[in-house]
């Protein structure tokens, strides 16, 4: 069981409160992780990553562990911590004010 | 006894102004989405409890929502949280990419940028099918959904009409107006910043622009040019679809035979400069606008909020005063907020950058604000309900 917070803006279009619990099949990668939550949640799709290009919004961030997977490319495995429910994924909007 | 639903767009989310016939009482239902931006919402002219709304965020891109009971309860079209088991989860309603290969067109410096989708800008649906709706959007192009909402495809046509020399103005390269002609469901006629005004006649598949008459000599190096002006807002009176009203980034014109010419009708308005026009609902020939002092000054000349009625198809205007502040006022009023009912007396609404909705139940003899201290309002549309 994967752990994933979701921004607000984004609980409120999923219509969730809190943490979002999602099965993945091991290895738990970052793009693993995405394609689980917009099959769960469609509304989500094209909210974080492209429609088409898959590539993440440039006002979005992933966070796991304290690291920052921004940047990292789909296939990268996510920390066990993360893979066990331990510690939570984090999608977050980029601090850009509004 | 009618009433009016007040469809507001803001900043920082949507709200409902709802009164009846009088428009003297009104209750207020929001903020709808807050936090996201909220471009345009707009009802079927068939199904008037069918309301569709452009919401959209930096962080988060656009996002599609329908609601089938007059703006009560929202939904993403087809983005329900648990698709059947087996079967794909769509969440289209908010895909909009361009037919083919997207191409170029002008940058600010001139040179060719790529086409990049940005937000929806405007939404206008059928006037005879509530699950048909077309969407103007930024980059500019316009889509079209049949589904209600679920899918959308690009009438690619558009772009055909020497898009590679559009270019954006300051709000962006956006498609932001959407006239269908109601004798005719082939006809449409739309509107780009800054490109021009375009029409078809073949629902769709071919465009052609109708900008002769217009001149740019600040902003082009060809003041007559095909494409490529500011064209901030056009109107139309459904009783005569051939008639349209402009304003232009600077003057306010009119054409008389669907676009092929257009003349000049700013007359003695204080600055012809301005945003929204719009159209009496049973005078063809009343139109108002709201003059801002310049393109530099976003703002009403000399602190005062005027509205200019001109019953007379342009050309000779006077200030509507009662009612709206006449010093210290530096708000702006932006291309889609302003909005006529078509109540025996008729109302007449808009919405400023300052966060005020005033309305006139008396064709803009006097107004009154129905809300003083909204977000920055996007846009403004009135239902007129039984």
């Amino acid at each position: 069981m994967i752990r994933v917070v979701l921004p607000f803006h984004l609980r409120t279009l999923a219509r969730v409160d809190g943490e979002v619990q999602l099965e993945v099949g091991s290895p738990a990668t970052l793009g693993s992780v995405l394609d689980a939550l917009e099959a769960r949640y469609p509304v989500l799709r094209g909210t974080i990553r492209d429609h088409v290009t898959q590539r993440r919004r440039p006002f979005v961030r992933f966070f796991a562990c304290k690291d920052d997977l921004s940047h990292e490319p789909p296939e990268t495995k996510l920390p066990d911590e993360v893979a066990t429910g331990a510690e939570p994924f984090l999608i977050v909007g980029a601090m850009a004010g509004g | 006894m009618s009433k009016v639903r007040v469809l507001v767009g803001t900043k920082k989310g949507a709200f409902i102004l709802t009164a009846d016939g009088k428009r003297q009482n009104w209750e207020v239902s929001g903020p709808h989405f807050p936090g996201w931006e909220m471009y345009h919402l707009k009802g079927s002219p068939v199904d008037p409890n069918r309301i569709y709304a452009s919401q959209t965020s930096g962080w988060f891109g656009q996002v599609i929502q329908r609601s089938d009971d007059g703006g009560k309860t929202w939904q993403m079209p087809g983005g329900e949280p648990t698709p059947t088991p087996g079967e794909m989860p769509k969440g289209e309603s908010n895909k909009f990419v361009y037919a083919g290969e997207a191409g170029t067109h002008k940058w600010y410096d001139g040179t060719q940028h790529p086409w990049e989708f940005k937000r929806v800008w405007h939404l206008e649906p059928s006037l005879t099918d509530p699950d048909t709706v077309y969407a103007g959007v930024e980059d500019a192009a316009i889509f079209k959904t049949a589904d209600g909402g679920k899918t959308w495809q690009e009438l690619s046509g558009l772009r055909a009409a020497k898009g590679h020399l559009w270019q954006p103005g300051a709000g962006g390269m956006c498609l932001h107006t959407i006239l269908l002609d109601p004798r005719d469901v082939n006809r449409i006629y739309i509107a780009i910043s800054a490109a021009g005004a375009f029409r078809t006649d073949d629902g769709g598949k071919t465009w052609r622009p109708i900008n002769r008459g217009l001149k740019s000599p600040y902003e082009l190096p060809d003041p007559d040019a095909e494409v490529g002006h500011c064209v901030h807002r056009i109107a139309m009176h459904s009783s005569r679809p051939d008639v349209l009203f402009m304003q232009k980034h600077w003057d306010v014109l009119r054409t008389d035979n669907a676009g092929e010419q257009w003349t000049e009708v700013s007359g003695n308005l204080p600055s012809d400069f301005g945003f929204p026009i719009d159209v009496h609902a049973h005078e063809p020939e009343t139109i108002y606008v709201v003059p801002i002092k310049s393109d530099s000054e976003h703002f009403p000349p000399d602190g005062k909020l005027r509205v200019y009625r001109s019953r007379t198809g342009g050309n000779e205007w006077e200030a509507l005063t009662k009612g709206l502040p006449q010093k210290d006022c530096y708000v702006n009023v932006l291309r889609d907020a302003m909005a006529v009912d078509s109540l025996e007396s008729c109302g007449v609404y808009f919405g400023t950058t300052g966060g005020q909705v005033y309305a006139s139940a008396n064709s803009g003899d006097i107004w009154n604000p129905i809300v003083r201290d909204l977000p920055a309002v996007l846009s403004v549309e009135v239902q007129t309900l039984p």
